[in-house]
């Protein structure tokens, strides 16, 4: 369990982590997401004890480590560049920790062998980490964090060195290893699908303060404010006036148009709502219902069509898949709502 | 667990100087029967005593460990400052322990009481949670900041202290006549007079120096890059010679060539009855010296920042239509011109710091280094004018390098990205390429003859006469061994200041290297407050000239507490300390190459800062290790400027040897004795390059290397 106290830290003047608590459950997987600058890796860093906090109070395991170095934590971390020390062998650099919390170097190579074969790496334990590919190099890191049994392991933006077909394997080997040993596992990463697909809890971070905690689906299906609506894939945030209709639909008025949609949670009056790109459909117009646009722009990229559809309420993105017929730019659409997130 | 170390550590030093060891130098007796008559040692030796307790018995003092052991730091420095000769006994000392008190200087007890505290501070700043929260971090800032106080600052202080006292008394008046002597800035010489002031001499040599030896620099430099040459490796080869040679050692080749007897002289006389003069002895002679020195160092920056720029710049704009004139005009030059200013400035220091070249040609001709040197040395020993002229030499050499710092350090254009940039660099206009050649070529060809005749001048009977029959005789003259019934006897007149400078060499330079690195170590990887300064001045300290450096020590620890002069110990620590910002340099290039994640991940896994370092901070250094050993090594075995004030008739040195060789015309001896040095110092940078890693020279020369009165 890893617990944060109204933890601050300050860079001069600059508040790169802003009172933030929190307390993350024993053997789950947390990561922490946010834009560049947002503190999610400072915060790491806190766990880990490369930063002590300036205020606040950080706990693991119910033990105070707040003024507590690196060095007596117990807490593993996967860098972002691996850090795999140049002038040793794998096998060595895995033995490292053992050797340097005082294991007997033949024993320690030993158990570092060992730590290789589980994560099959055997065989590559003579060679210099320059000579292994980058999965392989991080999976010497992932390695080197497990073999000292901690009771944390923290990852540092793990698939960022990784080519895109790799990145989903690795992501997947991660969340097997965490749930197979029971780990406590922070993970920090700027990519929200990589948050969605293997978190058990996603802590949304803005300016230092968390935006949002929750499970994946929660920061999906209900963000809290525009901010970590958008951040959680994309989305349109439309200005309505909202009036609760019967079975959860409710009747939204955009300027003079008028329109029904169901809504993820009950809310009525004036306010801010989100709509997933994934969620509007463009049809031809029947000069009925639904809100009136044109689409200004038709890409294909793949899997799905993009489009951007210019409406009473502003520019909206929207996303439809490709085995359905495209839509040309400059026709003139309808659009429809499967459904809407109210905010605030 | 290095904080557990560490207490007990101090508390050992703490007892040793107590106990066993002669607190004063030259005196057998220990601390305690000393201590009832010497009152004045009580306080620092109680904070001491309090201390060293404290920190063994209450290992969550942090603070007020501090505050005791900085008390005894100071108060132990502060008695023997004040109290010892009795020229420098100060009168509140005697007003409180009576008239004439008096104490030889600190010993082996004193030292180690000194480290006891300096190792209990940072003690306390462990516990503090100060440094990191790390004893090893603690222990290298504080020590750091301590040893540079008392051998850097400590004996700058005394000289600026020296302006303003005349015959023991304090007065402004002396001070500014100092200061603005017409020795100094007389302007006579415009007026039709004999000679101008030697701060004018300075400054117009200097300036000339920086300016040609740029634009020589530049001529190589483009020669090299932009010339469509296929052999430019001489030219590197003849860029490493000067930093390995002595400093006069050129001078001495000058004097061979266009002396009154010189062979260039005697050819032109002979061949076109042009008279013998005395032209080489002046300022034409210091600075064809200087040039030489100083072009193949502007030649290795200029060569480097021409490197650096993309070539894809030179390309799109000559895909724009400027012609190779114009692309180089609006491209390449503008782009230089940071590096320009940076060498052109970078000389100008060095001729300021210069002492060999202008003692050794300089005739009539008197710079600052010089003028200082004699009113120390000379029949009328003046300290306190010695102390104005170096202060006025500081100002100078600091102003200088602070505009580097200022003005060009921040201002280089960095244009090769990450990326791969593929091209070929714009080739020199037709015109300027002549200009280039004319220019180069030349120089090239008389920096041969130089050192051809440094080579060949050993190995004749008199290359100064031209009389070049085959010799043995001034090899024999400096290095005869002979068998005797005792042994091997070393009877050459040389042996004596060789083996000292090998020794002082071989101890200095590892110390010099291990400190720089770890203080390198220190600015790039920790956080604590005062950082920043302590790096500033500990750069800063690479700016002060030689010659100042000398002034200071042997006026600083020539009377107690330190009192060091005529030692082997004094040479040692000048190297140590002029040397090590190289060190520091150096080290910090390196580490901004490693990766921090690197030491961080060493954290994680239970490392604390001492292991981290030991195991991946340093074997990743090796590199910069090596250049910061070899250049130590170097430096002390060609240095001239400070330690010509510091040696002594036991421990004289290689470089003062040869200088006293020159002065008393035995330039044949002085030559083969460079040339022993300079194949020494080949010998050693490869035994050092071969045994502590694969470095390579040419990197490290390729840095930009400030070193100013070598």
């Amino acid at each position: 369990m890893i617990r944060f106290e109204t933890v601050s830290k300050l860079f001069g003047a600059t508040r790169a982590v802003d009172r933030v608590s929190f307390t993350l459950a024993e053997g789950t997987l947390t990561t922490l997401l946010g834009p560049s600058g947002c503190g999610k890796t400072t915060t790491l860093r806190l766990i880990a004890g490369l930063e002590l906090p300036t205020e606040g109070r950080i706990e693991i395991e119910g033990r105070d480590v707040t003024a507590l170095p690196a060095a007596e934590r117990r807490v593993a971390m996967v860098f972002q560049s691996y850090a795999l020390f140049p002038h040793m062998s794998v096998r060595e650099n895995v033995a490292y920790g053992l050797i340097v919390g005082g294991m007997a170097k033949r024993a320690a190579l030993a158990r570092a062998e060992e730590m290789l074969d589980t994560l099959g790496l055997a065989g590559l334990g003579d060679r210099q980490p320059s000579a292994l590919s980058g999965g392989q190099q991080q999976r010497v890191a992932v390695a080197r964090a497990l073999v000292l049994r901690p009771r944390v392991l923290l990852f540092d933006e793990p698939l960022s060195n990784l080519d895109a077909r790799l990145r989903r394997r690795v992501r997947e080997d991660i969340r097997d290893l965490q749930r197979r040993l029971g780990l406590t596992v922070v993970y920090v990463t700027h990519d929200q699908a990589e948050a969605l697909a293997v978190s058990d809890i996603v802590v949304v971070m803005r300016e230092g303060r968390i935006a949002q905690m929750g499970s994946p689906r929660e920061l999906y299906d209900a963000p809290a404010d525009p901010f970590v609506a958008d951040f959680m894939g994309e989305a349109n945030v439309i200005e309505a006036e909202v009036a609760a209709g019967p079975d959860g639909v409710a009747r939204l008025v955009i300027g003079n148009h008028a329109l029904e949609a169901p809504l993820t949670r009950q809310a009525a009056g004036r306010m801010r709502l989100a709509v997933r790109p994934e969620a509007i459909r463009l049809t031809p117009p029947d000069g009925t219902a639904g809100l009136p646009g044109t689409v200004r722009r038709a890409v294909f990229v793949g899997g799905h069509m993009e489009y951007e559809v210019d409406t009473p309420a502003g520019l909206l993105f929207a996303t439809a898949p490709s085995s359905e017929p495209a839509v040309a730019a400059g026709t003139l659409v309808s659009l429809a709502f499967s459904r809407a997130i109210p905010l605030g | 667990m290095t904080s557990v170390r560490l207490d007990w550590a101090a508390a050992f030093a703490a007892a040793i100087a107590l106990f066993p060891l002669p607190w004063y130098a030259g005196r057998a007796e220990a601390l305690l029967p000393l201590l009832p008559d010497r009152p004045w040692l009580w306080p620092g030796l109680a904070c001491l005593v309090a201390a060293a307790a404290t920190a063994l018995a209450a290992p969550r003092a942090g603070r007020g460990l501090v505050a005791l052991a900085a008390a005894a730091l100071v108060l132990l420095l502060l008695q023997g400052i004040a109290i010892g000769l009795p020229t420098t006994t100060w009168p509140i000392a005697e007003a409180l322990f009576g008239a004439g008190v008096r104490q030889p200087a600190f010993g082996p007890g004193a030292a180690a009481a000194l480290a006891a505290a300096t190792m209990l501070i940072a003690l306390g700043f462990a516990r503090a949670r100060a440094f990191n929260a790390d004893a090893t971090v603690a222990l290298i800032a504080v020590a750091g900041g301590v040893s540079l106080a008392l051998f850097v600052f400590l004996p700058i202080l005394r000289v600026l202290v020296d302006v303003f006292v005349e015959a023991g008394r304090f007065s402004l008046a002396v001070a500014f006549d100092r200061l603005a002597a017409p020795e100094a800035w007389g302007l006579a010489c415009l007026a039709g007079g004999v000679r101008c002031g030697v701060v004018w001499n300075t400054l117009l040599l200097a300036a000339l120096t920086g300016v040609l030896s740029t634009l020589l620099g530049l001529a190589f430099a483009l020669l090299e890059t932009r010339g469509g040459l296929a052999h430019t490796g001489v030219f590197r080869a003849l860029a490493v010679l000067p930093l390995i040679t002595p400093p006069f050692v050129v001078s001495l080749a000058l004097i061979v060539l266009f002396g009154r007897t010189g062979i260039v002289t005697a050819l032109l006389w002979e061949l076109f009855d042009i008279p013998r003069t005395r032209w080489i002895y002046g300022l034409p002679g210091v600075l064809l010296a200087q040039l030489l020195s100083q072009t193949p160092i502007a030649f290795l920056l200029l060569s480097a920042a021409l490197r650096a720029i993309a070539p894809s710049l030179e390309e799109s704009a000559a895909t724009m239509g400027a012609r190779p004139a114009r692309v180089f005009a609006t491209v390449t030059l503008p782009l230089l011109r940071p590096a320009l200013a940076n060498a052109a400035l970078l000389g100008f220091v060095e001729s300021l710091g210069d002492f060999g070249n202008p003692l050794v040609l300089g005739g009539e001709f008197d710079v600052l280094a010089t003028r200082i040197f004699f009113a120390i040395a000379g029949a009328r020993h003046e300290p306190g004018r010695a102390a104005a002229l170096a202060i006025l030499l500081l100002g100078l050499t600091l102003g200088a390098f602070w505009l580097q710092e200022r003005w060009v350090g921040r201002r280089q254009y960095v244009t090769v990205a990450g990326k791969g940039d593929a091209g070929i660099p714009a080739p020199l206009p037709a015109g300027l390429r002549r200009l280039v050649s004319a220019l180069a070529w030349p120089w090239a060809a008389f920096t041969a003859i130089v050192y051809a005749i440094i080579l060949f001048g050993a190995f004749v009977h008199d290359i100064g006469r031209f009389d070049l029959t085959f010799t043995w005789r001034h090899f024999i003259e400096g290095f005869a061994i002979e068998r005797s019934a005792f042994g091997l006897h070393f009877r050459g007149a040389a042996w004596d200041s060789l083996f000292t400078t090998l020794e002082v060499a071989a101890i200095s330079a590892p110390i010099t290297a291990f400190v720089g690195i770890l203080l390198a170590w220190l600015f790039a990887r920790t956080s604590f407050r005062g950082k920043g300064t302590l790096e500033f001045v500990t750069l800063l300290t690479f700016a002060i000239p030689g010659t100042v450096v000398g002034v200071a020590y042997v006026t600083a620890f020539n009377v107690p507490p330190l009192e060091i002069t005529g030692t082997g110990l004094i040479l040692i620590l000048c190297f140590v300390f002029r040397n090590m910002p190289v060190g520091v340099r150096g080290g910090l290039a390196a580490l901004a190459q490693i990766d921090r994640s690197l030491d961080e991940a060493s954290a994680t896994m239970g490392a604390d800062a001492a292991t981290t370092l030991r195991r991946v901070v340093l074997p990743l250094l090796r590199p910069a290790i090596v250049a910061a050993l070899a250049y130590a090594f170097v430096q002390a075995m060609t240095a001239v400027s400070a330690v010509i004030f510091l040696v002594s008739a036991r421990h004289n040195m290689a470089t003062v040897y040869i200088v006293g060789r020159v002065e008393a015309g035995e330039i044949s001896l002085a030559i083969a004795y460079s040339s022993v040095l300079i194949v020494l110092m080949l010998l050693v940078i490869l035994i050092i390059d071969r045994v502590v890693g694969a470095a390579r020279l040419g990197r490290r020369a390729a840095a930009p290397l400030v070193r100013v009165g070598a």
